[in-house]
C-alpha cells in the first residue's frame, strides 16, 4: 500500500515537470542506463551477439563431424594453431563443444532470454515505473557483459578455452594439468561464471521483488499476464538454484588452487605422476551441479512458455485456455524441478532405489508439461488465428516442446537411460526441448515486442522466411540424432570414423551438417531484419497487435517512468479476447467493467456483489426492452 | 524529470527491503548447499570430522549472540529517536563483530597449530570446517561493512526514514549471519564424530 501512495505522489510531480525535461548524456542513456527498457535492449543485443558466436562455433565442429578426414586450408587460416593442416585440433573440438554449450545455456537462453523479457515486460505489464532497484539492474547487465567478454577471451589464450564439457565435471575441471583446456581456460570459465551468477542473482532478486511489491492498482496476482507469471517463477528458480552452483564452484576452486580433496581422489596423471589427493568424491560435484543444472533447464524454458502463451492468445484472438491451470502447472514445474536432478546421474552407480525415486519425480513433470501443451493447443482450437511471425515461432515452440518432451519420458526412465546416457539421443532430446523450443520462444518474443522496444515493426515476409527455414532446419538437424543415439553413438566424440560400428553414421552426420549450415544461413535473414528494422522499419502504432496487456498503453516513444501521467489502473484479466457481446475482439485490462455492460458475464463479479447486482439490473432492463420490441 | 524519478526510486524503500530478504534466501541456499555437500561427502565416503572442535567456537558463538542483542538495542534506540544510544550500540555491535572475526581466526590457529588439522586434507570433512567458517566470515565482513555504513549515516544526520531503513537492512542481515553461524556450529557439533 505504501508503495502505491509513494508512486501517486511521484505522479503529481510528473505532470508539472514536463516542461523542463533533463537531457541525459550519451553515457547515462545508452551505456550505464538504469532504465529497464534500455537494459532490456542491452541484454537482447548482447544475447543475440553471443548466440551468433555460439552458432558459428557449432558450425565449426559440425564441419569436423561431417568431414573428419578432410582438410580445409581455410580453417587453418582462420583458426591458426587450433586447426593444424586444415583439420580441427581434437582438443579444440572439445573446447568448441564446451563453449557452445556454456554460451547457449547460460549466456543466450538464461541471460539473453530472461534478461531481455523480464526487464522489458515486468514493469510494463505490471504498471511500474521501473524495477525495485534500477541500480542493481544496471549492475546486473554489466556483470553479465563482463562475464561474456571473459568467456570469449578464453579463445585468445595459449592453450584454448575450457574443454571439459559445459557441466565441468571434475577431475577434468579440477586438475589444471588434466587436458589443455583445464588450465587457464578453465580458470577463465570459472571467473566468468562467478560474475554471471552474481549478475543472475542481482537480476532475479530484482524481478521477484518488483513483481511482488510494485504492481499497479487493481493488478492482483490473478490478473497478471502469463509472461509475468513465468518470469516470476523463473526468477524464483534462479534465486534458489544459482547459490548452490556457487557452493559447488567454491569447492572446485579450492580443489584446483588450494590442494583440497573435495572432488578428487587417488589420481595418476600421464601414467606416472601420482597426485596427492585422497578420498574426494566427483559425484559430490555432480550433485551440486545438477541441483542447479536441472532447475536451470526450466529457467531456460519457462520464459519461453510464458511468451508463447501470451503471443498465442493474442494472435488466436481467444483467451488463453485454462489460465489457472497454466499458472498451477508453472508452479508445479518449479517445485518439481528441485527434486529431479538425480536423473542426470542414473549411471553414476547411484542406489537403484534412489534412481527409482528420481525416475518417478521426473516422470511426474510430464503432467504439468502436458497440461500446458494441451492448453496451448486448445487455445489455438477454433481461434481466429493471425499468422504473424511471432505466432509462427510460438507455435514452433510448442511443436519442439512436444517432440523433444516425448523423448524425455524415455530418458527419465532409469533402466532405459543405461542405454541412452551420453549418446546422441540425449543431444537430440535437449536440443529440441530446451534448445530449439526456448530459442523459438525467445524469437517469438522478439518479433512480438519489437515494436515496444524499438518503436518500429519487423518485416513479416522475412520473418516467415526465417521461421520456415529455421523450423525445418532444426528438425533436420536434431531428428536424425535420435537414431544415432539409439544405435549407441556417444556424444562429444571427435571422429566417428575411428570406430568400425559408427562409420556408417558418417553420411547422416554430413546431412546434419548441411542442414545446420542451412539453418545458420537463415539466421542472417533474422539479423538483417532485426538491424534494418531498428533504423528503417515501418513505424509502429501504439498497439499494433491489438493486445490487452498494459505495455501497449504506454506511448511509442520511450520515456523514463513509462507512462506520462498516472499509471493506469487494471480492472480485468489480460485475456478478454473475442468476448461475446463486446464491440471489438479485445478489451484492454484498463477498461472498467462498467464500460462493457453488454459483454459482462456473471463470473466477472465473483468477489463483487454490488457489481453483480448492477449486472443483474442491466440484464433485466435489456430483457424488458426486448419484450417491448 | 529524471531527478524526480530518482528521488522517487530512493523513496521506494519497501521493495528494497524485500530485496534484502530475497538475498538472505540466496545466502541461505548457499549454506544449505555446503552442508548438504558435507552430508553427501561424508555419507558417501565414510569420512567424518573425527575431532573435538576447538573451544574457541563456543566463545565466538557467545560473542555473536551478544552482538545480536546489541543490534536489537540499537534498532530500538533508533526507533525511539535516541541517536546517541543508537550510535553506542552500533559501535558495540561492530566491535563484537570484529571480536567474532578474531576468535574465528584464532580457532583456525588452534586447528592448524595445536591439532594439526589442515585445510588441505585427504579427509575433506575436516576441510569443510574451514569452508563453513571461511564463507561465513565473508558474510560477517559484509555485515560489518553494512553496519559501518549505517553508523556513518547516523553521524551525517540523514533523515530518520533513511536512518530507520538502514537500521532495518543491517539488522535483518546481522541477525541472519548470527542465525547462520548457530546453524553451522550446531551442524558441525552434531557431526563431530
Amino acid at each position: 500500500m505504501s508503495t502505491l501512495s509513494v508512486q501517486d505522489h511521484g505522479v503529481a510531480h510528473h505532470e508539472e515537470d514536463h516542461g523542463h525535461h533533463h537531457k541525459q548524456s550519451f553515457l547515462t542513456k545508452y551505456i550505464f542506463s538504469q532504465d529497464h527498457k534500455m537494459i532490456a535492449k542491452q541484454f537482447l543485443i548482447t544475447g543475440i551477439t553471443m548466440a551468433v558466436i555460439a552458432m558459428l562455433l557449432s558450425i565449426l565442429f559440425r564441419i569436423q563431424l561431417a568431414y573428419p578426414e578432410k582438410s580445409f586450408p581455410l580453417l587453418e587460416t582462420l583458426l591458426g594453431r587450433f586447426a593444424p593442416n586444415g583439420r580441427l585440433d581434437s582438443n579444440f573440438y572439445l573446447a568448441l563443444v564446451t563453449i557452445h554449450g556454456t554460451i547457449m545455456v547460460f549466456f543466450v537462453l538464461t541471460a539473453g532470454l530472461s534478461g531481455t523479457f523480464a526487464n522489458l515486460l515486468i514493469p510494463l505489464q505490471l504498471g511500474a515505473r521501473d524495477m525495485a532497484s534500477p541500480f542493481l539492474n544496471m549492475l546486473s547487465y554489466w556483470f553479465f557483459f563482463t562475464a561474456s567478454v571473459i568467456m570469449l577471451s578464453s579463445f585468445f589464450i595459449q592453450k584454448g578455452p575450457a574443454s571439459g564439457g559445459w557441466t565441468i565435471y571434475p577431475p577434468l575441471s579440477a586438475l589444471p594439468k588434466a587436458m589443455p583446456g583445464s588450465g587457464m581456460g578453465m580458470t577463465l570459465w570459472l571467473i566468468s561464471m562467478v560474475l554471471f551468477i552474481a549478475s543472475q542473482l542481482m537480476a532475479g532478486i530484482n524481478y521477484v521483488s518488483t513483481i511482488l511489491n510494485m504492481r499497479t492498482k487493481g493488478m492482483d496476482l490473478w490478473k497478471m499476464p502469463l509472461t509475468v507469471w513465468a518470469l516470476f517463477l523463473t526468477a524464483v528458480l534462479g534465486v534458489l538454484a544459482f547459490p548452490v552452483l556457487v557452493a559447488g564452484v567454491v569447492l572446485l576452486v579450492f580443489d584446483r588452487s588450494f590442494g583440497t580433496s573435495f572432488y578428487l581422489s587417488e589420481i595418476v596423471l600421464n601414467g606416472t605422476q601420482v597426485q596427492p589427493y585422497e578420498g574426494g568424491s566427483p559425484i559430490l560435484f555432480q550433485h551440486l551441479f545438477w541441483f542447479l543444472g536441472h532447475p536451470e533447464v526450466y529457467i531456460v524454458i519457462m520464459p519461453a512458455m510464458g511468451i508463447s502463451s501470451e503471443v498465442m492468445s493474442v494472435n488466436s484472438r481467444k483467451p488463453i485456455f485454462g489460465y489457472h491451470a497454466m499458472v498451477y502447472s508453472l508452479i508445479g514445474i518449479t517445485v518439481l524441478s528441485f527434486i529431479v536432478w538425480g536423473h542426470h546421474m542414473f549411471v553414476t552407480g547411484m542406489n537403484p532405489f534412489l534412481g527409482g525415486v528420481f525416475m518417478i519425480t521426473t516422470l511426474i513433470i510430464a503432467v504439468p508439461s502436458a497440461v500446458k501443451t494441451f492448453n496451448w493447443l486448445a487455445t489455438l482450437w477454433r481461434g481466429n488465428i493471425r499468422f504473424t511471425a511471432a505466432m509462427l515461432f510460438a507455435i514452433g515452440m510448442v511443436s519442439f516442446f512436444i517432440s523433444g518432451g516425448l523423448t524425455g519420458i524415455f530418458l527419465g526412465n532409469a533402466a532405459l537411460d543405461i542405454n541412452l546416457h551420453d549418446t546422441y539421443f540425449v543431444v537430440a532430446h535437449f536440443h529440441l526441448v530446451m534448445g530449439s523450443a526456448a530459442i523459438f520462444g525467445m524469437l517469438a518474443g522478439v518479433y512480438h515486442w519489437f515494436p515496444k522496444m524499438f518503436g518500429r515493426l519487423m518485416n513479416e515476409k522475412l520473418g516467415y522466411l526465417h521461421f520456415w527455414i529455421t523450423f525445418i532446419g532444426a528438425y533436420l538437424v536434431f531428428f536424425p540424432m535420435h537414431f544415432m543415439g539409439l544405435d549407441g553413438v556417444p556424444r562429444r566424440y571427435y571422429a566417428f570414423t575411428e570406430f568400425e560400428s559408427m562409420k556408417r553414421w558418417l553420411s547422416v552426420n554430413t546431412f546434419i551438417t548441411w542442414a545446420a549450415i542451412m539453418a545458420a544461413v537463415a539466421q542472417f535473414a533474422f539479423l538483417f531484419n532485426f538491424i534494418y528494422s531498428i533504423f528503417f522499419g515501418k513505424k509502429a502504432t501504439q498497439n499494433p497487435w491489438q493486445a490487452n496487456t498494459l505495455e501497449w498503453t504506454t506511448p511509442v516513444e520511450h520515456l523514463h517512468g513509462n507512462w506520462p501521467g498516472e499509471i493506469p489502473t487494471v480492472y480485468r484479466w489480460p485475456y478478454d479476447y473475442s468476448k461475446p457481446g463486446a464491440e471489438e475482439d479485445f478489451i484492454p485490462q484498463t477498461v472498467p467493467l462498467s464500460q462493457t455492460m453488454s459483454s459482462n458475464l456473471p463470473h466477472d463479479f465473483e468477489d463483487n456483489p454490488t457489481g453483480l447486482q448492477e449486472h443483474a439490473k442491466w440484464i433485466n432492463t435489456q430483457n424488458k426492452n426486448e419484450e417491448v420490441k | 524529470m529524471t531527478r524526480i524519478q530518482q528521488q522517487e526510486d530512493k523513496l521506494n524503500l519497501a521493495p528494497k527491503k524485500f530485496n534484502m530478504w530475497i538475498f538472505i534466501f540466496t545466502s541461505f541456499m548457499f549454506f544449505a548447499a555446503l552442508t548438504s555437500g558435507f552430508i553427501v561427502y561424508s555419507g558417501g565416503t565414510g569420512h567424518g570430522i573425527h575431532i573435538i572442535l576447538p573451544q574457541a567456537f563456543m566463545y565466538s558463538t557467545a560473542v555473536i549472540v551478544l552482538s545480536s542483542v546489541t543490534m536489537f538495542m540499537a534498532s530500538r534506540a533508533a526507533k525511539g529517536l535516541q541517536f546517541a544510544k543508537q550510535r553506542l550500540y552500533l559501535w558495540l555491535t561492530i566491535i563484537l563483530g570484529i571480536l567474532f572475526f578474531i576468535i574465528q581466526i584464532y580457532a583456525w590457529y588452534v586447528l592448524v597449530y595445536k591439532m594439526g588439522i589442515y585445510f588441505t586434507n585427504p579427509n575433506a570433512s575436516q576441510s569443510f570446517i574451514y569452508v563453513f567458517t571461511g564463507m561465513h566470515l565473508l558474510h560477517i565482513l559484509a555485515g560489518i561493512l553494512l553496519l559501518g555504513y549505517t553508523l556513518w549515516g547516523s553521524y551525517r544526520n540523514i533523515p530518520q526514514v533513511k536512518n530507520l531503513f538502514g537500521m532495518q537492512m543491517s539488522s535483518i542481515f546481522w541477525h541472519f549471519v548470527d542465525i547462520i553461524w548457530i546453524y553451522l556450529y550446531v551442524f558441525l557439533l552434531l557431526n563431530q564424530y
